[in-house]
């Protein structure tokens, strides 16, 4: 069955079994190397994107309930030469370790500062309290996302 | 799908060919002074290589100088998230005098590169940053480029200077001559040389430095590629079906469970092995779960709760780390006698992306894309569990999830390899969850009992250590597939065990941190130690594990450091001293003495025994604590101290603040250190307040992140602090385990210094500090 996405601003169509989460189409059938395959299970935000404006763990998202909606992965708040600025400030804060969870905590962030620009250091770690990072890199993330805070609220 | 090349493994494969090719047309001999003769000079290699593997005593093996003046540093040591690429580029930059970007570092392809054995340990800092390998390539590279400008220019060598490279006379910058002009395009054809001078440390323009790391810019915008993003062309997608028991082996597989489901390629049995493959990966997953497979019964996990007693009743291997003899005597003689227990549970590895490889095996060649910590490792081992000749496998490290030591990327390599075998085409398998979780090597459960005499004064006249320690499996090594599970689900065994009796120790070795700092460490007449006790023995029970055991960011050490340094902390009380005061009496190293020192002073510390007088026995209560060690006994100076609140109410233990202190030698880059111990401290938290594999009679039950609990990016984040000690004139130490090793100490010290209670099992779990306080009485 053939189901519409639309993802970064590109419209594609899919020949697909509509149950099949959002990660798969994204990182297979589009090959997206942002959202990532943590857990399968909502549990750890690795496969995180923003759709209509809302951090979604697609792991557990079937594509039919995401049909014509748009959907936003990492590639798309920036690039390598011109990172968005809370990439940037991820960047200035040498913010990561393995860097497997930063799709995670970079999304459930934007998404929530995106709503909340004038959100205080503890909102935003209430806001990230279901994303996890094995490496522990916490402190430098809170101080990246901290940073990009500061300059939204301005 | 196309295939993007990024530096580290991607890169490696584009350039593969290109450096065969380019060492073949080139070959000319640079020079052959006599400083470069094998013997006596030669440096000193720090292992050998398995066969196939570039030779680690020539230059070519390291450094390659192209015909256009690109600098290619090559590496056995790989970037798993601790820093190390970043730090090696700056060093193959600081040898060879140009700046960091210069330098394209290349590591851990078995078609390329060097093998330096695993990136484990806390070793690729004092492998390649002292007197071998890539540090020493460098030097002797920068030196015969020296001596070729010199003969070029008709300049003597101490002359001239070298930047970006190109080397000029000192007092004539028009006499220059660039490295493309001596060398470019063409080999070495130099060993390694011992008597090449290093870059001095008080001279270094990129070693020192903060530089960030080339890698991020890509990760952070999602175009970085890890080996979950490894797309081959007609690549297909596996899944495993693990057994639901511990033990339990497959009678039979029923195949028209799954026929006709849509995209579904095969049905893959070998032994007690079962995967699928299909096009795409939910289908994959689907199939998996509808396979019908007949498992036997398993064969039972003893009871959790009375596990540890269970582990000193079991058959042991002995092993005897230090034995002054006399401790038993001197035990007896002592004003004051204390013995204690400690116990520390098995513990995960817990990557935040379950384990992936891609492989492409077909005829009798394989290429296996993987996140081992060892290539070479791997390649000889998949051979085997191939049936294919190693020379046929080529191993390409791509970055995984952070794996802390033996996550699940060997064995998922070997699920990958066997599922492409069968079907002849690429295959790309990610584990589940919880078959990541469920059977992976966890890091070892720890029995620790201490006991210690004093005297009068309340000194320490004798100290005696002894553990139980289950394993079973490891690493693969170079020939044990079945020390994983899929090896083992394959028909092969893990390494064997066999009991027996300790042998008196011939030499000083405290890789494991089995001896006590405080300990003397006196074997064959000789004080090797970093204290001051004579009286002094240490003795390990190894034993059976029920489950898959492997490295974990400091394995034993971090283990045997909760018991050693909670320990010293109840003799301090116990002589009413100050535990900083206590520690520094009994110590005899310098350099541990000052990390003490820097931690206590950068946390104003108060000098006073524990616990705090007057504690009130309910609301929250406020502590510090103190911990230190010299890591795997000669790799790294580390101590920390802790504040902590106790709500004595509910249990609840949270970590205020972390002062941290680290000597680790000459600092490569202290940006790169800092965010090691800050990851380190951090995950030690997590694994001492909650961070625990559980079981029942059959199966594990702590399968996911809600049955193992990792404390989020939400949680409340102490502020820490590091005092980094930089020691230009010493050897390169590790810096990646040593902050994780001294924290749970400090928490339970900490603990101690607010309530009085001293509570001696890891993790420090609500329930578990409550009924501590309500013992307390
Ligand atoms: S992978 Fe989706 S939440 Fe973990
Ligand atoms: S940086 Fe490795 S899991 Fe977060």
């Amino acid at each position: 069955m053939a189901i519409t996405l639309k993802v970064n601003g590109r419209t594609h169509r899919l020949d697909i079994d509509p149950a099949t989460p959002l990660l798969y189409a994204l990182s297979d059938d589009l090959a997206l190397n942002g959202p990532k395959f943590g857990c399968g299970l909502g549990q750890c935000g690795a496969c995180t994107a923003i759709v209509n404006g809302t951090a979604v763990r697609t792991c557990i998202t079937p594509l039919s309930t995401v049909a014509g909606k748009e959907v936003t992965t990492l590639e798309a708040l920036g690039t390598p030469e011109k990172p968005h600025p809370l990439q940037k400030a991820f960047i200035d804060e040498q913010a990561s370790q393995c860097g497997f969870c930063v799709n995670g905590v970079i999304m459930t962030a934007k998404a929530f500062l995106d709503k909340n620009p004038k959100a205080t250091p503890e909102q935003i770690r209430q806001a990230l309290s279901g994303v996890l990072c094995r490496c522990f890199t916490h402190v430098r993330m809170h101080r990246a996302i901290e940073r990009y805070a500061k300059e939204v609220a301005r | 799908m196309k295939r993007r090349f990024l530096p580290g493994a991607g890169a490696a494969l584009h350039s593969a060919m290109n450096r065969r090719g380019f060492l073949k047309v080139s070959g000319v001999l640079v020079v052959g002074f006599s400083s470069f003769s094998a013997k006596p000079g030669e440096a000193q290699i720090l292992q050998t290589a398995l066969p196939g593997s570039p030779a680690l005593n020539q230059v070519d093996s390291w450094i390659a100088i192209g015909a256009d003046g690109s600098i290619t540093a090559y590496s056995g040591k790989e970037e798993l998230g601790q820093g190390i690429a970043t730090a090696q580029q700056q060093l193959a930059a600081e040898e060879l005098s140009v700046p960091f970007e210069r330098v394209k570092l290349i590591y851990c392809d078995t078609g390329i590169t060097p093998d330096q054995s695993y990136t484990a340990g806390s070793q690729s800092h004092p492998a390649n940053f002292n007197h071998g390998n890539l540090a020493q390539a460098g030097a002797t590279a920068r030196e015969a480029l020296f001596q070729l400008a010199s003969q070029r220019l008709n300049v003597p060598v101490d002359q001239l200077t070298a930047w970006d490279g190109v080397i000029t006379a000192k007092n004539d910058p028009s006499k220059k001559v660039t490295y493309a002009q001596l060398v470019g395009g063409r080999k070495f054809n130099l060993t390694l040389s011992a008597t090449a001078k290093r870059r001095p440390a008080n001279e270094w323009k990129v070693l020192g430095t903060p530089v960030g790391r080339p890698d991020l810019p890509e990760v952070v915008t999602g175009r970085f590629e890890f080996v979950h993003n490894v797309r081959l062309p007609g690549m297909l997608h596996g899944r495993v079906v693990r057994p639901p028991l511990v033990g339990a082996t497959v009678i039979s597989v029923d195949e028209s469970s799954v026929q006709g489901m849509p995209g579904l390629v095969k049905v893959v049995v070998k032994k007690n092995f079962v995967g699928v493959v299909a096009q795409k990966p939910w289908q994959a997953m689907q199939a998996a779960s509808r396979l019908k497979v007949n498992w036997s019964a398993g064969t039972g996990l003893p009871r959790q709760s009375d596990f540890y007693e269970l582990l000193r009743k079991q058959p042991a291997r002995d092993v005897l780390l230090i034995d002054s003899k006399d401790s038993e005597a001197t035990l007896g003689q002592a004003a004051t006698v204390l013995k204690t227990t400690y116990y520390h549970p098995f513990q995960m590895h817990g990557s935040v992306g379950s384990s992936c490889s891609v492989a492409d095996v077909h005829g009798d060649e394989a290429t296996l894309y993987s996140a081992t910590q060892a290539v070479w490792y791997q390649k000889t081992t998949s051979a085997m569990v191939l049936g294919l000749k190693p020379e046929k496998v080529r191993v390409i490290f791509t970055r995984g999830s952070g794996c802390y030591g033996i996550n699940g990327a060997d064995t998922v390599t070997y699920d990958a390899a066997i599922l492409s075998q069968a079907v002849g085409q690429p295959v790309r398998v990610q584990l589940s969850r919880k078959d990541e979780m469920a059977w992976e090597n966890y890091g070892n459960a720890h029995v620790m009992e201490e006991r210690a005499g004093l005297d009068a004064q309340g000194n320490i006249i004798a100290w005696e250590h002894e553990s139980w320690i289950p394993s079973k499996g490891n690493r693969p090594g170079t020939g044990t597939p079945g020390n994983v599970v899929t090896g083992m689900l394959l028909g092969f065994e893990p390494q064997p065990f066999s009991p027996g009796p300790a042998q008196a120790p011939r030499a000083y070795n405290n890789n494991s941190n089995g001896v006590p700092s405080y300990f003397a460490g006196r074997v064959a007449g000789k004080a090797q130690g970093t204290g001051r006790i004579a009286s002094e023995k240490a003795l390990v029970h190894n034993v059976v594990s029920p489950f898959w055991t492997g490295p974990l960011r400091s394995p034993a050490r971090l283990q045997n450091t909760f018991a050693h340094e909670c320990f010293m902390d109840e003799l301090a009380a116990r002589a009413k001293a100050d535990p900083v005061e206590y520690r520094l009496r009994h110590l005899s190293d310098p350099r541990l003495m000052e990390v003490i020192r820097a931690a206590a002073k950068a946390a104003n510390w108060e000098t006073r025994p524990s616990p705090k007088p007057n504690i009130a026995k309910t609301g929250v209560a406020t502590g510090r604590g103190v911990s230190c060690v010299l890591y795997e006994g000669d790799n790294g100076y580390s101590a920390a101290v802790i504040e902590i609140d106790v709500n004595q109410d509910t249990g609840e233990v949270t970590v205020k603040r972390i002062w941290t202190a680290h000597d680790c030698g000459p600092i490569s880059n202290p940006d790169g250190l800092r965010n090691q111990i800050e990851g380190g401290a951090l995950q030690a938290v997590s694994r001492a307040l909650g961070e625990e594999v559980t079981w029942d009679r059959e199966k594990v039950t702590s399968v996911d992140w809600r049955s193992y609990h990792s404390l989020p990016l939400g949680f409340a984040i102490p502020k820490i602090e590091s005092v980094l000690i930089n020691r230009l004139d010493e050897e390169a130490n590790g810096a990646g385990e040593t902050s994780i090793t001294v924290i749970a100490a400090a928490i339970g010290n900490a603990i101690f210094d607010a309530t009085g209670a001293r509570i001696r099992q890891i993790p420090f779990t609500k329930d578990w500090v409550k009924a501590a306080l309500e013992k307390r009485g």
